[in-house]
């Protein structure tokens, strides 16, 4: 299943995203990321099971997923298109107003210079895609030293820090 | 002017080494077209129709001469020894090479400059009255508000990927709309309650463009603490529900306009609930640090004698005067603009020793700082009324001086089709052979203020929706046409004009403005200005006229 960041570290990665298609036929062993309908169509056994993650495409927000959140262990946010900005806030939201504890990554179109701004977003897994380099996709989270808005992960601005 | 702290400085010298590395890795091949290309608009470079264009930003159009002198070595340097001032306050090159954009950046960096968020789809250089803190009118100076959303906007790292641009101004003048904020996709009015405290009326869903409207009031009263966190909602909001399917419905006026302004509203209280009294809350020590940029030019008692003297004496002077400089909040001194718009002139551009002339003007009369005004001039904002005869001298020397501040000639004019890869038709000559029509400056004055704004394209970079007569470029089967709005206002208010009728072919439109002027000249009453006359006798009259 390759490589992705977490925690900025290179590691092994232990989750495979679905499609809803890959989920005609049932669902595979092992640690799996299934799409919100099909979580939703299938909640009380999946939750029983306990290695199933939900990822979210662009459109499908966190408030959807608001009652499981407690039980959930990652929560994916997929990137048809790098572009496509509304996973920023989506994260933002899990962190902030769901308070959200386990793993935020980002799948799909995942890129080098895309990182920084979605780790301070409150993504701490990437799955960088697969035809670019993960070491390099790794620098990106060190861009700038500087930063002038509070983030989920230094929620004050520039102005409050000391 | 705002100073950078040692951060701001190495936020910018990081950006430079990430923007270097950035166009390393495009121009050896590890970045795709389309991966570029969002990258390198987030830092103003367009890919135009002859070579790239790089967009400066110039926040609220505010410039040291030294920033000015880097610029003209800059457009020495690296471009044909000019540049352009845009409708937005902003700085443009138009024959950067996109390899040496990375150095240019590191010479702009030198002097507290940037081009970042010039272009692309996230906030860009937020705007202000080109006479913020010498108006006499303001109720506050706005500018340091707009460093503070500046700050909040740049590299802002939820609403980099926006569904389409995002344009923001800010107005402090209570009966007018200098900074056109009725236009932009929010727009900020500083107002102060019954109390006396500072607050913001905060509009949004205004633009121009493709489909021109006017924004509604969101927020009636925002307290000045609480600025930035209502920002942000209005944003979240837009950045989650804007149509991302079709770039032309795409900008925050579709979404306002789709939901309501009552339904976005409510959108937008439930996200600023959350964050009221957070940790973005704005601080006193915060605002009046940046408060304290702004003030302290050292004005001194102006002796007018001598002055009045020489308006009674000069006329050519006396025109100048009354036309192109205005009342200042401190006695004794006037805000002096430098108009870049003779004829034969591209208007807005300026080439490097011009840049330099400006940049000693400053110096020697102005504290060392210029703004851009949206309407492509510059402005010398704090001139002792002793030393205006002097300046006036230079700048006609110049010819920075010609007295058409407000007038038919003083055109807002895009780059057009003869730069712009977007254009669908010309703009430059059609202001050209409009300055040349009406070249009489007695007849101009007798005229009196009417702002004509010229767009190449739909985009209305030239912002003709809200002049009060507006010419837009149109492309009919590979012909270049032009169509002609009357009624948009950008003075007192912002508001969007209306479409005569058939579009023109380019040799027809100065007779078709002559037409027009001509109508106004017999329906005025004594001393109506033409949007005045426009307004009372409407639409028909023109069109018979013209189409009759």
């Amino acid at each position: 299943m390759g490589k992705v960041i977490i925690d900025g570290a290179i590691v092994e990665n232990q989750w495979q995203r679905l499609e809803a298609d890959a989920l005609e036929d049932g669902l595979p062993q092992g640690k799996v990321i299934v799409p919100l309908a099909y979580w939703q169509e299938n909640r009380d056994s999946l939750l029983e099971r306990g290695d199933v993650a939900v990822w979210l495409a662009p459109g499908e927000e966190p408030s959807d997923l608001e009652d499981d959140l407690s039980a959930l262990p990652l929560v994916a946010i997929h990137f048809p298109a790098f572009k496509d900005g509304r996973g920023y806030s989506y994260a933002r939201e899990l962190r902030s107003r769901y308070d959200f504890k386990g793993e935020v990554r980002a799948t799909g179109d995942v890129l080098r210079d895309q990182l920084f701004y979605m780790n301070r977003c409150g993504f701490n897994a990437f799955e960088v895609r697969e035809d670019r380099d993960i070491e390099d996709a790794l620098k990106g989270l060190q861009d700038f030293s500087v930063t002038y808005q509070g983030d989920v992960n230094e929620p004050r601005p520039l102005y409050r820090r000391a | 002017m705002y100073v950078y702290q040692e951060h701001d400085q190495r936020l910018l010298e990081e950006r430079v080494a990430q923007y270097r590395d950035q166009t390393r890795r495009y121009l050896a091949g590890e970045l795709s077209e389309d991966e570029f290309l969002a990258l390198r608009l987030q830092n103003g470079l367009y890919i135009q129709r002859y070579a790239p264009m790089l967009r400066i930003s110039v926040p609220y159009g505010l410039l040291s001469s030294r920033q000015l002198r880097r610029l003209a070595h800059i457009t020495r340097t690296y471009d044909k020894g000019f540049c352009h001032v845009s409708t937005r306050q902003n700085i443009q090159l138009n024959w950067p090479s996109v390899e040496e954009v990375p150095d240019i950046l590191a010479e702009l960096a030198d002097v507290q400059m940037h081009a970042i968020q010039t272009s692309g789809n996230c906030i860009r250089n937020v705007t202000a009255d080109e006479f913020a803190g010498v108006n006499p009118r303001e109720i506050e100076d706005p500018r340091p508000w707009c460093e503070i959303i500046r700050q909040w906007a740049t590299f802002n790292p939820e609403f980099a990927y926006l569904p389409r641009k995002f344009k923001i101004a800010v107005n402090a003048v209570p009966d007018a709309d200098p900074a056109i904020i009725g236009v932009h996709d929010i727009g900020v009015q500083l107002v102060h309650n019954d109390a006396g405290e500072t607050g913001f009326q905060v509009w949004a869903g205004g633009g121009l463009g493709r489909t021109p409207m006017t924004g509604a009031i969101i927020g009636e009263f925002v307290p000045w603490p609480d600025l930035l966190a209502y920002l942000e909602a209005i944003l979240r909001v837009y950045n989650k529900y804007g149509n991302r399917d079709n770039k032309y419905k795409a900008r925050i006026k579709i979404l306002v306009k789709a939901l309501g302004a009552d339904k976005y509203r409510e959108l937008v209280e439930k996200e600023f609930t959350e964050l009221k009294d957070g940790p973005m809350t704005l601080t006193r020590e915060e605002v009046e640090r940046v408060q304290g940029c702004f003030t302290g030019m050292d004005y001194q008692q102006v002796d007018t004698t001598e002055l009045e003297a020489k308006l009674k004496e000069d006329k050519a002077f006396n025109r100048w005067y009354h036309t192109n400089t205005r009342g200042h909040k401190q006695p004794g001194y006037r805000a002096v603009t430098v108009t870049l718009k003779k004829t034969g002139r591209i208007p807005g551009d300026i080439s490097d020793e011009q840049l330099e002339a400006v940049a000693d003007l400053a110096d020697k009369y102005s504290f060392g700082e210029v703004r851009n005004s949206h309407q492509q001039n510059m402005v010398l904002a704090d001139v002792a009324a002793s030393d205006l005869y002097e300046l006036w001298k230079a700048l006609d020397a110049l010819g920075f001086a010609t007295p058409n501040l407000g007038l038919l000639t003083d055109m807002i004019c895009c780059p057009g089709g003869d730069l712009c890869a977007l254009a669908n038709a010309k703009s430059v000559p059609i202001a050209e052979a409009i300055q040349r029509r009406f070249s009489d400056m007695d007849y101009l004055h007798d005229l009196g203020p009417i702002d004509l704004n010229i767009s190449g394209c739909m985009n209305a970079c030239g912002h003709h929706h809200i002049g009060h007569i507006g010419i837009l470029g149109v492309d009919k089967k590979g012909k270049e046409f032009y169509q002609i709005t009357l009624g948009g206002r950008g003075d007192k208010v912002s508001k969007v004009g209306e479409k005569m009728g058939p579009s023109f072919e380019s040799d027809e439109i100065t007779d078709v403005i002559e037409k027009i002027i001509g109508l106004y000249v017999e329906k005025r009453l004594e001393n109506e200005p033409f949007i005045d006359t426009y307004e009372r006798i409407g639409m028909e009259p023109f069109k018979e006229r013209i189409y009759g």
